[in-house]
């Protein structure tokens, strides 16, 4: 039995919803990434982890995270079978921002290395983690981690969802080229 | 060392006495001699790593040196070492090993969360004359204070509680280790040990017997001495609440010590009491 109070106390939340949602279900984020080619004896594909902060850099949400989902073990792809999480904390930010609160797979999230090359990511506002992120300003964080190599950790500055279309970029150094942010409202 | 040196020498002596007595009297230097060696030196246990993004197996290496952190004198006794799980229980100490110079030993980290490896150590030190005159010192427990003969002059007994820690987490942090026993001086984390990063403040309060300690000297140092002139040690002074707060800056290894003596012993017969806290931390980069 549901108490006249606990009714108004519920269309009350749904209108709360309603006004902070949905705010941008038509606007869209459209993510590149470029992860170089480099020139070393030992090649890995990089682990990345991209992020939604606050602008004070705390975090909101997860948007995309690739890391070794098999191990191979040779030739033949015999190998144990054992999924490359054990090196997640490299991606050190991330980790200690949101990583060791996670279990993994992340529906939606997580998925496999790509490779060397330009890496496109595509997110609207219909859906998690846009559908429920306020109006205001962010951060997109990226960053990249290679076994044998080095690590980097690229920001870009937008808003959300913005009165009128942004392209901000931002550019790594080591690991990490070009990262590129398309925002439409 | 030249005390021990003095011990060796007069067990070599009681070689010719019969085998019996020189096992028994080199067993005696030794025990005699340990303790001020592990006073002067600096423990410390060291983990393989303390970030670990799952379950898994650390290593760690136990000596006592001089020198931060390198295994060049002595190796760490492990006889009382225990392990705690993120549930507060007792984790098993698999691969133990005492080498020359270090000892190690292996824990499988089977849950989530934060481990403490702790080394607790509670003991008695006397020192007193014989009825010849003759200078000695002992170390041993409470039910072995029978040792000191009774005819001994100016016995003087101090209560030694000493712990020696480090820290370790697989996936996400929890608290249940870091709550503090009670007994001797211990370190409560309010940052947590395997969240320090380095240009970040971390803040450590000193609990005495459980609770603050204020106005106990903390002392750190960064490891790698060897590859450096200067030990670069820091000074900290706890407040009324027991608490210091500072900024390490260079990523690595850090030795954080503190003592305290004074009147406070469990056991009736020892006068003085030194209660000392020593554990290693990882500070990572940002």
């Amino acid at each position: 039995m549901r108490s006249p109070s606990f009714v108004r106390f519920a269309s009350l939340a749904l209108v709360v919803i309603g006004t902070s949602a949905g705010v941008a279900s038509a606007a869209e984020m459209n993510i590149s990434v470029e992860l170089p080619k480099l020139q070393v004896a030992e090649y890995h594909r990089p682990y990345v982890a991209m992020w939604i902060e606050r602008e004070d850099q705390s975090f909101v949400a997860n948007l995309s995270v690739w890391y070794q989902q098999k191990r191979g073990g040779g030739a033949g792809g015999q190998g144990a079978g054992e999924s490359g999480t054990k090196w997640l904390n490299e991606l050190r930010t991330w980790w200690r921002k949101s990583g060791r609160e996670q279990t993994f797979p992340i529906d939606g999230v997580t998925g496999p290395t790509k490779p060397a090359g330009i890496q496109q990511v595509k997110l609207t506002g219909d859906k998690a983690p846009l559908a429920s992120l306020a109006a205001g300003k962010y951060w997109l964080v990226v960053e990249a981690a290679r076994e044998a190599g080095g690590r980097e950790v690229v920001r870009v500055p937008f808003e959300w969802p913005g009165k009128s279309a942004q392209s901000v970029t931002g550019k790594g150094t080591s690991e990490l080229g070009t990262v590129a942010l398309n925002v439409s409202p | 060392m030249n005390r021990i040196h003095e011990r060796v020498a007069q067990a070599i002596a009681a070689r010719k006495a019969g085998s019996r007595a020189f096992r028994v009297a080199i067993a005696f230097a030794l025990t005699a001699a340990l303790p001020y060696a592990a006073e002067a030196h600096r423990p410390f246990i060291v983990p393989s790593e303390t970030v670990l993004a799952r379950p898994g197996w650390v290593t760690f290496d136990g000596a006592v040196s001089n020198d931060l952190f390198y295994f060049n004198h002595q190796p760490l006794r492990l006889d009382n070492l225990q392990v705690l799980g993120p549930d507060g229980g007792l984790v098993e100490i698999t691969n133990s090993n005492t080498g020359r110079f270090r000892s190690t030993f292996d824990v499988q980290l089977q849950k989530p969360g934060t481990y403490k490896v702790a080394l607790v150590n509670n003991s008695l030190n006397a020192q007193y004359e014989t009825a010849a005159g003759e200078r000695r010192r002992w170390r041993g427990t409470v039910e072995r204070l029978g040792d000191i003969p009774a005819d001994a002059k100016n016995v003087q007994i101090t209560q030694q509680q000493q712990r020696n820690e480090t820290f370790v987490t697989a996936g996400k942090p929890n608290d249940v280790v870091l709550k503090p026993t009670g007994v001797g001086l211990e370190l409560v984390p309010v940052t947590h040990p395997n969240d320090l990063v380095a240009g970040e403040p971390i803040t450590f309060k000193f609990h005495l017997d459980g609770k603050p300690a204020q106005g106990v000297e903390v002392e750190v140092v960064p490891g790698g001495t060897r590859w450096r002139d200067k030990q670069n040690d820091s000074k900290y002074t706890t407040d009324q609440d027991g608490q210091i707060t500072m900024t390490w800056t260079t990523p690595g290894l850090y030795w954080v010590e503190a003592d305290v003596r004074d009147d406070k012993t469990s056991v009736k017969q020892a006068k003085s009491r030194r209660a000392s806290y020593v554990a290693v931390f990882e500070l990572l980069p940002p």
